[in-house]
């Protein structure tokens, strides 16, 4: 069912914390719309983010994603010409920064098919106003993923090996591997991504092609938008396509990344050999997800001023999302406890017991506990849940708290499987860190173009989701 | 009417439910063979316009049964028939480790057959329409409700009908002269 329109008291004595607009009462919380403005002030503030000035603050801003991009590219480069030992990757830890980033990145793009796909699905209205910035940040976080387990192949250019083709050596890829899988998921993700994500743009690109303010500007978004004029036809068939698109990236996006664990569990290493993986990681990667769309969403509502379509009732909403999802994760580190305790096995007690709470790498344990389970407890709390200074806090920390997770579980485990005289600790080299650093700067860069260029709000979403308010309110 | 050939009439309206009833209105008087164009879906207009459910669904289940098939077919084929690999003496046809390139080739398949036929049912990719020369119709995408009547609905009455529109609240009503716009020429005129 969906929410109940419109302001709801719920009693108390919160004080107001955005301070933005006059008629937000005091521990009201907002409606997913603030005001009643009419389709053509609608669509003109949220086609104008593609037209702002460019100001000195825009020009830092690309000036520094762009650095670091070059520093990316040059690295990649070193890395490609070197190999990966310019990577601290050893033996036994083989895999270091290059899965833990793999990993880390494309999780944060599951909270943005969460959020377009399966709040679609529930008919949840504060997904309309945020759904098409968190699919961008979906897309451009897995394009960050995917360049890791290609530069760890060690011979990127021989990545299409993974893929089946009828090859002269008379050779196929071992599909009872997971590295087939992986190559399988997170490409199928990408594309239907992509795909949701330019069906639901079409008739935004449409309305800027008629509306954008010079000619080159109009025949690139014409070209885009392939003729769209919204009959009665098309929309028809785009409702269907976009709600298919929606049942479709749902069961993806939890596939993808139970993917992902199989990497790990069905190998035999203590720390990685668990059943709870799957669910494990689907619920960290939404976790990190929710945590990046408050790092991203919190700076560009402000920029851009979209006080009244982006209210406090959508970081309300984020926020308890956020806090349920770090109780799942919290759940899933006691419950791995607890299975390395129950099954008596002497590796994972070792492991799971003793060298992850109090080995070499302890401070990462603790530092992740507090960043994923203690942190988010904030959020119980309404006031905290509208405290946007907070919110944007708690994203970075949640972020953090999720690259140690998977520190903990690539690093930890691998240093210190079965044999002591086997044993290495795991220490990055500066290739590590600005590949790292890197993929952070061109993440900004793809998203920063993605502000300018198109409408990030989705304007015909929002006119309709507008006009169903009006009804409802009129009835 | 084929896609291409321009409507013999077209009305504004500055709503989804003025135009419901700018439709009813010239239903009333006879007229059937009714289009629409509007920034977002209007609800009610489906049902008015009695169109049918979207055959997509159809094509998108074939698309991923198909994508998954393949998938498992290849795999099967690859496992067993072209190069059978001992991996742990497991058998070469182990089902369970086919089913995830399955199930992503399923998703695959099937959603790029919804993103496919959702444009080519809808007459896309196509830049060019006749109704993008009605003056004022850039606004369609904005917040302007069009109603379009085809060229082969013999009921249609100018007199009357204009009539009728502006009494259902119509903002402009525009007709095509011999329902033919003069491409490169000027946009159909105005209301009398």
């Amino acid at each position: 069912m969906p929410e109940p329109i419109g302001p709801r008291d719920r009693g108390g004595t919160a004080e107001r914390t955005d301070g933005a607009r006059p008629d937000v009462l005091p521990d009201v919380l907002p409606d997913v719309l603030i005001g009643r403005p009419d389709d053509a002030a609608l669509s003109a503030q949220l086609l104008a983010t593609t037209t702002r000035p460019f100001t000195r603050g825009w020009k830092l801003g690309f000036a520094i994603c762009g650095a670091l991009t070059l520093l990316l590219f040059a690295l990649v480069t070193l890395t490609v010409l070197r190999g990966i030992g310019v990577w601290g990757n050893n033996m036994p830890v083989a895999w270091g920064f290059g899965i833990i980033n793999f990993v880390w990145w494309i999780g944060i793009g599951h909270a943005g098919t969460f959020i377009s796909a399966i709040l679609l699905l529930l008919e949840q209205r504060w997904r309309t106003s945020i759904n098409r910035f968190t699919e961008g940040m979906t897309l451009f976080a897995v394009m960050q993923a995917g360049l890791f387990p290609l530069l760890h192949l060690g011979r990127p250019w021989f990545a299409y090996w993974l893929f089946p083709y009828p090859s002269v050596m008379d050779t196929w890829p071992q599909v009872r591997s997971a590295l087939p899988w992986d190559a399988a998921a997170v490409t199928t993700y990408f594309l239907v991504s992509v795909m949701f994500w330019y069906l639901g743009l079409i008739p935004d690109l449409a309305a800027l092609r008629d509306h954008a303010p010079t000619r080159p500007r109009r025949i690139a978004y014409g070209i885009f938008a392939l003729g769209w004029r919204g009959s009665v036809e098309q929309w028809r068939h785009h409702k269907v396509a976009y709600l298919l698109l929606a049942g479709l990236a749902t069961p993806l996006v939890v596939s993808v990344h139970s993917i992902v664990s199989f990497d790990f569990a069905s190998t035999g290493l203590p720390g990685w050999h668990s059943t709870i993986f799957p669910p494990f990681f689907v619920a960290g990667a939404i976790l990190s997800g929710f945590a990046m769309v408050l790092t991203l969403i919190i700076p560009a509502r402000r920029v851009f001023r979209l006080d009244n379509v982006i209210t406090l009732r959508h970081f309300d909403a984020a926020a308890k999302l956020l806090l349920v999802m770090s109780w799942i994760a919290t759940y899933a580190y006691a419950i791995e406890l607890f299975m390395a305790w129950y099954s008596d096995d002497p590796y994972e007690g070792y492991q799971q017991l003793v060298n992850r709470p109090g080995g070499w790498y302890a401070w990462g344990y603790w530092l992740m506990i507090f960043c994923n389970c203690v942190v988010t407890q904030l959020l119980w709390s309404r006031r905290l849940r509208r405290n946007l200074k907070l919110l944007f806090v708690i994203g970075l920390l949640v972020n953090l708290g999720m690259w140690l997770e998977r520190f903990e579980i690539i690093v930890v485990s691998l240093s210190r499987d079965f044999l002591p005289s086997a044993w290495h600790l795991f220490v990055p080299t500066w290739v590590d860190l600005g590949i790292l650093t890197g993929t952070l700067g061109f993440f900004g860069l793809l998203f920063l173009g993605f502000l300018r260029l198109v409408p990030f709000v989705p304007v015909a979403e929002l006119k309709q989701l507008r006009a169903e308010l009006a009804h409802e309110e009129a009835a | 009417m084929t896609a291409l050939a321009p409507p013999a009439m077209m009305a504004e309206f500055a709503s989804g439910p003025a135009l419901l009833g700018g439709i009813r209105a010239l239903r009333d008087g006879g007229v059937s063979r009714f289009e629409a164009f509007t920034p977002y879906e209007v609800a009610g207009l489906d049902e008015l316009l009695g169109t049918r459910r979207s055959r997509l669904g159809w094509i998108v289940l074939a698309a991923g049964l198909v994508g998954g098939g393949a998938a498992y077919l290849l795999q099967w084929w690859i496992n067993v028939i072209d190069y059978p690999l001992d991996i742990g003496g497991r058998p070469d046809h182990s089902a369970p480790a086919f089913i995830p390139i399955t199930f992503e080739m399923m998703v695959l398949f099937a959603a790029a057959a919804a993103l496919i036929s959702a444009l080519a049912l809808g007459g896309l990719p196509r830049l060019w329409h006749p109704v993008f020369e009605v003056e004022g119709f850039e606004r369609a995408t904005i917040d302007r409700f069009w109603l379009a009547v085809g060229a082969g609905d013999s009921a249609l009455d100018r007199p009357r009908h204009t009539a009728v529109l502006e009494a259902a609240g119509a903002l402009r009503v525009v007709w095509s002269r011999a329902a033919a716009v003069e491409r490169g020429g000027a946009a159909p005129g105005a209301a009398p």
